[in-house]
């Protein structure tokens, strides 16, 4: 039976994505920074179905803790099989406009430290010439707006290195879905006023592991996205430029 | 935090609400602004006003869904107080157990099932959900947590079973389930022909099953006053799963006008009543279509139409029980209002916890009606008085009109209760109730 390692599990859309997979009954390993939230989401998956469930606390941020907390994965799980990278912040985009600080840290939670942590689970699982690495990039990557451009380049920067990394694994047997969720009525998006265009994290969950399944390269969650994300990338810049999107 | 317009389930009244939202056990109750309310909202199965807050703000608690500890053996069962009882029976039942309690549909959270310290056919048996929990927590708007249990702060707790999501915000709670032998009950049909019957046929059912209640034709008069169906039932092994539930259908949008009148209601009416050739009838069903025949139907309340609908659920104690029974229903049939739903159902003696559950001994009659204006408040208020005289009362998980003075008469411990209301607490519910007390 294929475990999953989640890294960002106390995350709505990672708790309703660890939910199906326990249902069906997949071991699980669990990885947040919250260590109250993460231990009662670690006990209501095991109730759920889930056969083994191991949790450990984790800053993604903390770039020299990601190794030791991939071998302790790996030995709980019995190998590297499925890994889900689901954490991210949507950065204050006004407050970053004034501060470089700032700016950066958000780069280096929802970009850089993905790519750090992705670049050792790539190794790990084209030794074993196994498994699928699926991450939530967002819809916000496919075009930089004025709303959220910051928060939008860390995910361009995430798509792109996963295309990248897809095609650099096929040869090896290892699956890399890029998953872009659209509008997510989560805790990240509370203070948004909610409209029709928003999905629960559950309609999302169900989609994140459809695509783990099938191994897709991208998908758009919910799949109406991908239309109109083609759209929004054809807009020519002279006229993006002015638009109020 | 965010603003949108929220119902109840009888669609009678929509309003914009700010809306906070707790997303785990350990959040800390949200600030709202000073002169504002909030109000602890679960799955908004509530009928009236009583899960509504116009002008000010509701905890949405759906999220705090987590299961924490299930003890196989003992069946104790602790969880945060927004998952839904559904949630619940699919993972208890195929370990053994079931709830103790369960209300007419499963798509309520626990939480809401504690606030209005809900009933279900068992009442006889069982009392009221509230019975069956041995713990649970309130969180305060002052950050307070407090554990509560008969042996605990009893107060709390009487005032917080029953207590309409006023003294705070339910966190998680500990419920002691109960053995079942499998997913299935052997239900027994028992046509009656008047009142009369019915109250003959109460005794020996209540003795010997463990779920009863019954449905009753409203638009029949004079010697047919009363007559209907009996449905009787016990949890039985069963090597097949009984009926499977089948798919769930749903109504897609409200209807422009209530499917449900007058023609449509004689007509279902009789035929309900008269496709039972036999007086009796015996089967095995599945538990999802003997306790929850209308989840089958999501947003079943469309049919309504946009005005809404109004359910009437009153308990009428005491020897008057069954003569108040009788006049309501000839009131009811005079009127030609009808009623889709009349369910009859005698409530055991076992005592309910909270200081305002709406069960105690006596019989309980649930009319729903379409929403016609002043029309219906007219049958209401004749309604109203036989239930007062009787000594009765009114549910108010069921309720978006009982006056205040009818309120404060059947609930006198009212009073006794109001000291636990959190200061940031309130509901339409309450402020109508209570207005010029
Ligand atoms: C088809 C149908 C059949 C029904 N049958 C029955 C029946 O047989 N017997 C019966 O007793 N009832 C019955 N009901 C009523 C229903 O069980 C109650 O209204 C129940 O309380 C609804 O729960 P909810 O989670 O939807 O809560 P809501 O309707 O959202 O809220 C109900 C009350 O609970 C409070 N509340 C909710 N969550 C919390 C919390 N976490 N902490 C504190 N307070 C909270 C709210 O403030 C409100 O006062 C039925 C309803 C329907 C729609
Ligand atoms: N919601 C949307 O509309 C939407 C749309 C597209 C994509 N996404 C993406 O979906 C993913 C999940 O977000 P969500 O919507 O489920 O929101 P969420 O519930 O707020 O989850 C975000 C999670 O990221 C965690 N996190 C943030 N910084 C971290 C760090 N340095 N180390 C470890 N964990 C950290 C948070 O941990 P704490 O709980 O401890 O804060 C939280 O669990 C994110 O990548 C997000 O960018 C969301």
């Amino acid at each position: 039976m294929s475990g999953t390692l989640v890294i960002g599990a106390t995350s709505a859309i990672a708790e309703a994505t660890a939910r199906r997979l326990a249902e069906r009954g997949d071991p699980l390993y669990l990885v947040a920074r919250d260590g109250e939230r993460l231990a009662a989401i670690a006990a209501d998956l095991a109730m759920r179905g889930s056969p083994r469930v191991g949790s450990e606390r984790l800053d993604a941020n903390d770039l020299a803790a990601h190794e030791g907390m991939l071998d302790r994965a790996e030995r709980f799980l019995g190998g590297l099989d499925t890994v889900l990278i689901a954490y991210g912040t949507l950065s204050d985009q006004r407050a970053c406009e004034d501060s470089v600080a700032l700016t950066l840290r958000e780069l280096h939670t929802n970009a850089l430290s993905v790519v750090a942590l992705l670049t050792q689970i790539a190794n790990r699982l084209a030794g074993r010439g196994a498994g699928t690495i699926a991450v939530i990039s967002s819809v916000a990557g496919d075009r930089g707006r004025r709303a959220n451009y910051v928060y939008g380049s860390a995910k361009a920067l995430v798509s792109t290195f996963l295309s990248g990394l897809r095609q650099r694994l096929s040869r090896h047997g290892v699956a890399v879905v890029t998953l872009k969720p659209g509008f997510v009525d989560t805790p990240m998006t509370a203070a948004l006023e909610k409209g029709w265009m928003w999905a629960t994290p559950e309609r999302v969950a169900a989609g994140i592991v459809r695509a783990i399944d099938r191994r897709a390269g991208v998908a758009y969650l919910p799949a109406f996205w991908r239309p109109i994300m083609l759209v929004i990338r054809l807009i020519p810049e002279r006229i993006f430029r002015t638009l109020e999107l | 935090m965010t603003s949108r317009s929220v119902s109840s389930w009888g669609n009678v009244t929509r309003a914009e609400h700010a809306l906070y939202r707790l997303r785990s056990r350990f959040d800390r109750f949200p600030q709202v602004p000073p002169g504002s309310t909030v109000l602890p909202y679960g799955n908004g199965r509530s009928y009236g006003d009583s899960c509504l807050n116009t002008g000010g703000a509701l905890l949405e608690t759906r999220s705090l869904d987590r299961f924490i500890r299930f003890d196989r053996d003992s069946g104790l069962l602790a969880c945060e107080a927004g998952v839904l009882l559904a949630d619940i029976l699919r993972f208890a039942v195929p370990c053994g157990w079931f709830l103790p309690v369960v209300p007419g549909t499963a798509y309520v959270t626990v939480g809401g099932a504690l606030a209005n310290d809900v009933h279900g056919k068992n009442h006889h048996r069982a009392g009221t959900f509230g019975r069956h929990v041995h713990r649970l927590e309130l969180l305060r708007s002052s950050g307070e947590r407090r554990v509560c249990s008969l042996e605990e702060s009893p107060q709390w707790f009487c005032a917080t079973v029953g207590g309409l999501g006023l003294t705070g915000a339910i966190t998680w709670a500990e419920i002691q389930l109960r053995r079942v032998p499998g997913p299935a009950l052997d239900v027994e049909t028992v046509r009656f022909a008047n009142l009369d019957e019915f109250f003959a046929l109460c005794d020996d059912s209540d003795r010997e099953f463990e779920y009863t209640v019954s449905w009753i034709d409203c638009l029949a008069r004079g010697p047919r006053l009363g007559r209907g169906l009996l449905q009787r039932a016990n949890h039985i092994e069963s090597p097949s799963r009984g009926r499977p539930a089948g798919r769930r259908l749903s109504v897609p949008f409200v209807s422009p006008v209530s499917l449900v009148n007058a023609a449509t209601l004689r007509v279902f009416n009789t035929l309900h009543y008269r496709l039972r050739r036999t007086a009796r009838a015996r089967g095995v069903a599945d538990f999802q279509s003997f306790f929850f025949p209308l989840d089958r139907l999501r947003h079943w309340n469309r049919l309504y139409g946009p005005r809404g609908f109004y359910q009437y659920q009153c308990v009428l104690p005491g020897a008057g029980g069954p003569d108040a029974t009788a006049r309501l229903l000839e009131t009811v049939a005079r009127s030609g209002l009808g009623s889709f739903l009349a369910v009859l159902k005698r409530f055991g003696s076992l005592a309910s916890p909270g200081m305002l559950s709406f069960p105690r001994a006596g019989v309980t009659l649930a009319l729903d009606f379409p929403n016609k204006g002043p029309f219906l408040e007219r049958l209401f208020h004749e309604l109203d008085e036989v239930v007062s005289a009787a000594g009765g009362r009114l549910y108010p998980a069921k309720d978006g009109r009982m006056p205040g003075a009818l309120f404060r008469s059947g609930y006198p411990q009212w009073t006794q209760f109001a000291p636990y209301i959190d200061p940031a607490c309130s509901s339409n519910f309450w402020r109508r109730v209570t207005e010029g007390a």
